[in-house]
């Protein structure tokens, strides 16, 4: 038997982004013994990376913008898959979440008369995103870690969560984990967990993640017996650097082309006007005349079609590399150097201007930055209750980029920021409600926690195996050649039996140099979520027979309206009798996928999409 | 269909001098790595965990210069290794990686950064004003674009920590760290001190408990910056001229006062302060051992418990031929 560290909490949070931290601090308020764990240092998490804004319908700018038309918006732009309360009450409260951070020390980019100024962005009807250049997320994330301190929360720094405990009667109850930097296991009780552990692009070769999204909480919640859903929707961000190789996938932000760039092929045209879908047509400019006069004045011309929901434009820049006229390095161009001064520019996108020029010698004042699509975000995650964000397990909640169904089958840019706010904080209040009326002591299995104590050591006992970060690679290439941008039904079942042949060799993964801050071992305790997530979203998109936002399938090119009525919900029936995979979790082969209707509207909130077309 | 996967020509070699041991001790130890064009330093360190050295131990998040998790001494200046392209480096030469050495080193280059997160819980958070009646009804409160830009300098901050690692007040002198913020949390604090909605005065926690005084603007904090904050000039400088102020010149400090009626005294703001309040010092050698999470009733920031701090060896710039980093010489 492995010792371990011991603590209790009423509520503990799993991830420190905006999600998390926002959870924290409400769960906290409430009174409820609260701690945050995270695998990196506070404030490193990938929230830090969000650029262009977070998307609230204040009104700042256009005072005709209001909740119902961000509401409309986020709904289109989510091709109707969303889960339609989570998108109503994420556009109601995202204003007060702004205000709020505001309260707590956030200074944003001001209008003119003093007020938080917005800007545009893609598949958003007016100018709706509060913004701090294009650093907007080291904004969030350093107000709500300065407030989370500040309320005296306890944080623990670097460790790894392998799984979640439950007790007899299957409520989710604590965690059991490690320190990266000693390799000692934890066990934390809790009357209540939230996932809050953001996303899985590490899976992918070319991605705008870091190394911690690794689908840790999707994971974890499905070998928790919790349902995962839209799994197959992943949104490949339009613009990405691609060259040098070392720096491809990292974001350019959409506030380049919402402060006026431009995309161009080989052949210099703006070939976006060429790709315009049948459902935006209508509210989308048919000249760069006409769209060019938008940038100033919204009434005087359309949106510019650089400006269509991000699924749209990088399945356009697909299509355009694929038929020749791409740039040199397999992108195409983004020019903001011809539209706009090199001192607005600087003074916008500062972070962008530095990005290019330390990391590919291109000053984007003077010259195109070539950009490509880039993995980025996944709308499916845990199926959560919209209004407490409980999972399908009692004690499990969820919020942020590893819950499911806000942001339907693409999300808008601009809207992940606000979902972390409102979603963080509901979650917060549904966790601790929870907790509150939680009695007894907390009984856990010991067995649960030797289990993952000891599958999580077994590599350092093997004399020889595979590399970790073989394995890595090989399935981030996987993902990345079979289930990428455009995927095929062949290619998604090879994608399948190629993850089962990965689950195998990880179950033979040789270690050494000991658990002390180990990345290779880090990475082999990775690895488990990594192929569970991956399969979630091979089989999702291999039973969506349609394209939809962030699954499109070449043998399937159009919507189907059938389609569009089901969620594909991913579980595992029954986790413990499960067979085993890699770390002691249920096999990726335990894993079904099947269809579930959508949530449907109400009346009043169908009307509003119709409204104002 | 399926994505071409695309790959870079190799261009030559590189050899990397990376240092490895934990706080027991250690070594430099050289990998020979084939090079590729547009390259930074942690694609050859990532290079050399997945191939000759999984164990290899450093930090990184974003690979963009946004979280400031990398930070490292690379030729023996304090710099982010997602940053620092390998072209930029003396060709042909052997390039030294090591920790950070103002800090306990926990493994190879990962160093216990715990002293910065204790000195942030030290500084009492923003207090805003109460909204006008014009903005309660326009819902938000007023501030001019050129009101807020001077703390948005320091808002850019990415806490990697270079600052306070070449800071000569820490770097030589452990000591000082149970009474000295350093650069980082100076620029916290100017950052709150000229936030248009603050209503706490700063100054006398800044001379008393974060040791301002101890600064002697040799600029070294400013050099290293990766996002280029002017931390001494725009900050450090203003600051110590607002403490002066306050204590030897009672007509300016008046003036403050009544240009800024809200300010409240820094008593006041103290009793805000949160985690044992600004007056609490850190006991010595507290910062190492890190505090083990409940090892009291007060709230902590727990982090791992690592071993006693001994920094490496870190080479000094004239054994790497590299720049003096923090220019005492």
């Amino acid at each position: 038997m492995t010792d371990y560290e011991s603590h209790e909490f009423d509520v503990i949070i799993i991830g420190a982004g905006g999600a998390g931290l926002r959870a924290a601090v409400e769960a906290q308020a409430l009174g409820l013994r609260t701690a945050v764990v995270c695998k990196s240092l506070l404030g490193k998490a990938h929230t830090v990376m969000a650029e262009g804004g977070m998307a609230a319908a204040m009104g700042n700018v256009y005072s005709e913008d209001n909740w119902k038309v961000h509401f409309r918006d986020t709904m289109r732009g989510g091709k109707l898959l969303n889960n339609f309360r989570m998108a109503e009450l994420h556009a109601q409260e995202a204003p007060d979440r702004v205000r709020e951070l505001e309260a707590w020390g956030a200074l944003f980019d001001r209008t003119e008369d003093g007020l938080i100024l917005q800007r545009d962005f893609g598949g958003h009807r007016y100018a709706r995103l509060a913004h701090v250049g294009d650093r907007t997320g080291l904004e969030l994330i350093r107000t709500m870690q300065q407030k989370a301190v500040a309320d005296g929360m306890e944080v623990f720094m670097e460790l790894k969560v392998l799984r979640l405990l439950h007790d007899a009667d299957g409520n989710v109850s604590g965690i059991v984990g490690y320190w990266r930097p000693t390799g000692e296991f934890v066990v934390i009780k809790a009357k209540a967990v939230v996932l809050a552990t953001g996303g899985v692009g590490k899976s992918w070769m070319y991605t705008s993640n870091s190394w911690e999204s690794t689908g840790d909480g999707h994971a974890m919640a499905l070998w928790a017996g919790a349902d995962l859903i839209d799994m197959e929707c992943v949104q490949f961000h339009p613009t990405g650097m691609v060259w040098p190789l070392s720096v491809r996938g990292i974001l350019v932000t959409e506030g380049v082309r919402g402060d006026g760039g431009v995309l161009r092929n080989s052949e210099g045209n703006r070939f976006m006007f060429d790709y315009v879908p049948e459902m935006f047509r209508a509210e989308t400019a048919d000249s760069e005349d006409e769209a060019d006069k938008w940038y100033d004045d919204h009434t005087a011309g359309r949106r510019p079609p650089e400006l269509l929901p991000r699924d749209e434009v990088a399945r356009s820049i697909n299509s355009e590399v694929k038929a020749g006229r791409g740039s040199p390095h397999g992108g195409v161009f983004l020019d903001i150097a011809t539209r706009r001064t090199a001192e607005d520019i600087r003074r916008r996108l500062p972070s962008m201007y530095h990005q290019f020029k330390e990391l590919a010698g291109v000053d984007i004042t003077a010259e195109a930055m070539e950009v490509g699509p880039t993995c980025h975000y996944i709308m499916g995650g845990v199926r959560v209750d919209a209004d407490s964000t409980a999972a399908t397990v009692p004690g499990l909640f969820a919020a942020g980029e590893v819950a499911g169904g806000m942001h339907g089958a693409n999300r808008l840019g601009g809207n992940s920021l606000s979902d972390l706010l409102v979603f963080g904080r509901r979650a917060g209040i549904g966790a601790a409600e929870f907790a509150q009326g939680r009695t007894g002591e907390i009984v856990l299995d010991e067995g649960q926690i030797q289990e993952a104590i000891d599958a999580a050591v077994a590599p350092f006992g093997r004399e020889s195996g595979e590399n970790p970060y073989d394995i890595q690679q090989d399935l981030q290439e996987t993902m990345q050649s079979l289930v990428g941008i455009i995927r095929t039904g062949s290619e998604l079942e090879e994608a399948l039996v190629k993850i089962e042949a990965l689950e195998e060799r990880a179950g033979n993964i040789a270690l050494g140099g000991g658990t002390k801050y180990n990345p290779g071992w880090n990475l082999t305790t990775d690895l488990p979520s990594m192929l569970t997530v991956s399969k979630c979203t091979a089989i999702g998109a291999l039973n969506r027979k349609e394209s939809r936002g962030g699954q499109t399938r070449d043998d399937f090119p159009t919507a189907d309206p059938e389609m569009g009525k089901v969620n594909f919900v991913e579980r595992i029936p029954d986790p413990s009798a499960a067979p085993r995979g890699v770390g002691g979790t249920p096999s990726v082969r335990s894993i079904t996928s099947q269809p579930e209707p959508v949530p449907v509207m109400p009346d009043d909130l169908k009307a509003l999409l119709e409204e104002a077309n | 269909m399926a994505e071409e996967i695309i790959r870079s020509n190799q261009s030559g070699e590189v050899t990397m001098r990376v240092w490895r041991g934990d706080d027991t001790g250690g070594e430099f130890t050289e990998y020979v790595m084939p090079a590729q064009e547009g390259e930074v330093v942690l694609d050859v360190i990532h290079r050399v965990q997945a191939t000759e050295a999984p164990d290899l131990a450093c930090r990184w998040n974003c690979k963009a210069g946004k979280c400031g998790s990398c930070s490292a001494e690379i030729n023996g200046r304090p710099s982010l290794m997602c940053m620092t392209r390998m072209d930029t480096l003396p060709p042909g030469e052997t390039v030294t990686v090591a920790p950070m050495r103002a800090f306990p080193v926990i493994r190879d280059l990962v160093t216990d950064v715990s002293y910065n997160y204790e000195v942030a819980k030290r500084i009492p958070p923003l207090s805003a004003r109460a909204k006008t009646e014009d903005e309660e009804e326009a819902g938000g409160y007023r501030m001019a674009q050129v009101d807020v830009e001077r703390s948005q300098e320091f808002r850019k901050c990415i806490e990697c920590f270079l600052c306070q690692d070449v800071c000569h007040v820490v770097r030589d002198h452990e000591e000082n760290k149970t009474a000295y913020a350093g650069p980082r949390f100076f620029i916290r604090s100017a950052e709150l001190e000229m936030h248009p909605l603050d209503t706490n005065d700063r100054r006398q926690l800044l001379q008393e408990d974060q040791g301002l005084g101890k600064c002697n603007i040799t600029k070294c904090c400013t050099e290293v910056c990766p996002e280029h904050i002017k931390i001494t000039d725009n900050a450090i400088i203003p600051l110590k001229e607002r403490v002066v102020d306050a204590k030897y010149d009672p007509v300016a400090w008046l003036g403050r006062k009544i240009r800024k009626r809200t300010k409240r005294t820094a008593e006041e703001a103290a009793a805000e302060a949160p985690a044992g309040g600004p007056a609490a010092v850190l006991p010595p050698g507290g910062v190492h051992g890190v505090p083990q999470p409940h090892a009291h009733g007060a709230p902590v920031l727990a982090t791992a418990p690592v071993g006693p701090s001994t920094g490496p060896d870190a080479p000094s710039p004239a054994d790497t031929g590299g720049t003096p980093p923090d220019g005492q010489a």
